[in-house]
């Protein structure tokens, strides 16, 4: 699931719920899993992507 | 003929001298929770009956001469998170109420039998998730030296309890900071142990695999005997002092020194300074992902808790305080697959502390970037930034709750305003022994250059 995807369903599913406070949270939620996708030491399956090296990026 | 005892070793010294009973002693903790606990809210529940009973018992013990160790009378507060028998653990919460431990979390038995006296149960930041205390269900904890601020948290009330006289030393818990911000910012001294140290079952979970239990306390001496203790060594040794010259010292800048206020950036340079004019070896080392420090650690804490929450955000979502409650519903939105991810940046991470590591006695990093905050003011400026208080309290020490490094916040100083600065120690995991006796030999440099 794309983060994208990922954030439409659950500010969705806070509005169900009745828990617009979350909805800021969820959008900086969103913005630090980005973050953490975009990391060296992630897996690929089509091994594209680099391993950790080890050096500052 | 002792002065009143200020420390625990001191007391412990004290007792052992027969210059002071552990009734005087606890007596004298009583006292002053009575005076200063109505505008310091450090206390949850005051075991006033309890304590003056054990503190009987050990006088009777030690007059017997069957003195068990250098914890035997000494009045300790507990953060109202770990699980005392016959007590309630409210984790400053309603969602607990009603609750009574049926027995001691590991640690607390381990100090009942070195003999500990214990005064009471400290307030925190609801189920320490957060790190200035405001979010509990008994009110916000405030600071001894100013009540304007909080003590820092989420073991703000231990800190308070210690810094104001209340207790002799405290045991705190530690998920992303919660010993060593408080301890920092009450100019006190706090370690985090290697993770797995301390056994923390009887201890209401937060992030099982980032939770940690430790001590809070005035010195450094008086952190070695109450770890000791909770290790469940009944009569630990302290250590021979080490001086500090030819001490290797790590010094992580980047990121770490890129959010600092003026005031603890100066009161910091100023202690490797004195430290470096003893002798001691300061280098720069590089810890390379330190970019994905807060994500990982928001990818493995949250969803962690949230596990832990699940039943009762559905059963009583309205008896958490606001704030917690969103952040633990934040948890249960978390994917698995992100979870694996950031439980792989805890590897990278890991091996990067350790090879910053490698050949050097320890790490050196300010313990807090900011002095004690102003209660009910979520955002701080840092020089022409402003910034949610919660991330910036978390900035220096939630690294080493990843990585499972031993740490230590050791006072180094105060601002021109009176507000305490600390010190970050890290050592190598499973060395904590080790990490104590170079913190010994900084906190003597620091306080006598």
């Amino acid at each position: 699931m794309t983060v994208d995807t990922w954030l439409e369903n659950a500010l969705r599913d806070a509005d169900r719920r009745q828990l617009p406070a979350l909805r800021p949270l969820l959008e900086a939620l969103a913005r630090s899993t980005r973050l953490l996708r975009a990391a060296d030491w992630n897996v690929d399956a089509s091994d594209r992507t680099a391993p950790p090296t080890g050096h500052a990026r | 003929m002792h002065a009143e005892p200020k420390t625990l070793a001191d007391l412990s010294r004290a007792l052992e001298d027969r210059a002071i009973t552990s009734e005087e002693a606890t007596e004298r903790c009583l006292s002053r929770i009575a005076e200063r606990n109505p505008a310091i809210n450090a206390f949850i529940t005051v075991l006033a009956d309890e304590a003056t009973a054990q503190a009987r018992g050990a006088d009777r013990e030690i007059a017997g001469g069957r003195r068990r160790g250098p914890l035997h009378g000494v009045p300790i507060s507990v953060k109202d998170l770990i699980d005392l028998r016959g007590t309630p653990t409210t984790a400053a919460s309603r969602v607990r109420q009603g609750h009574i431990a049926r027995q001691d979390a590991t640690v607390i038995g381990r100090l009942r039998t070195a003999g500990a006296v214990f005064i009471g149960k400290t307030n925190l930041h609801e189920f320490a998730l957060g790190t200035t205390n405001e979010d509990s269900a008994y009110g916000p904890v405030r600071h001894p030296l100013d009540d304007s601020r909080s003590p820092g948290g989420s073991s703000g009330g231990s800190a308070a309890s210690v810094l104001d006289g209340m207790a002799f030393a405290s045991v705190g818990t530690d998920t992303g900071g919660s010993i060593r911000i408080p301890s920092a910012a009450c100019g006190l001294v706090g370690l985090k142990p290697t993770i797995g140290d301390l056994p923390t079952d009887g201890i209401v979970p937060l992030s099982a695999t980032l939770d940690h239990v430790g001590p809070i306390c005035l010195t450094v001496e008086d952190t070695t005997l109450l770890y000791g203790a909770m290790r469940g060594v009944l009569k630990p040794e302290y250590p021979p002092l080490r001086d500090v010259r030819g001490l290797r010292f790590g010094v992580p800048r980047p990121y770490f020194f890129d959010l600092l206020d003026t005031e603890v950036a100066a009161r910091f340079e100023d202690a490797c300074g004195r430290l470096r004019s003893a002798g001691a070896i300061l280098e720069d080392v590089l810890i390379p992902h330190t970019a994905e420090i807060a994500t990982i650690y928001l990818h493995v804490a949250l969803p962690e808790a949230a596990s832990c929450h699940a039943a009762t955000l559905e059963s009583q979502p309205d008896d958490y305080t606001t704030n917690v409650r969103l952040r633990l519903e934040m948890g249960r939105y978390i994917l698995a697959e992100d979870y694996v991810r950031a439980r792989r940046g805890q590897e990278v991470l890991t091996q990067e502390v350790k090879d910053a590591l490698a050949g050097r006695d320890c790490l050196l990093l300010p313990s807090l970037p900011i002095p004690a905050t102003r209660l009910g003011e979520p955002m701080v400026r840092i020089g022409e930034s402003e910034e949610p208080v919660r991330n910036v309290t978390l900035r220096l020490t939630q690294l080493f709750n990843i990585t499972g490094h031993p740490a230590i916040s050791v006072p180094c100083g105060r601002t021109t305003g009176g507000l305490p600065v600390g010190a970050q120690l890290v050592g190598a995991r499973y060395r904590t022994a080790d990490l104590l006796q170079v913190a010994a030999a900084v906190e003597r440099t620091l306080e006598h250059s």
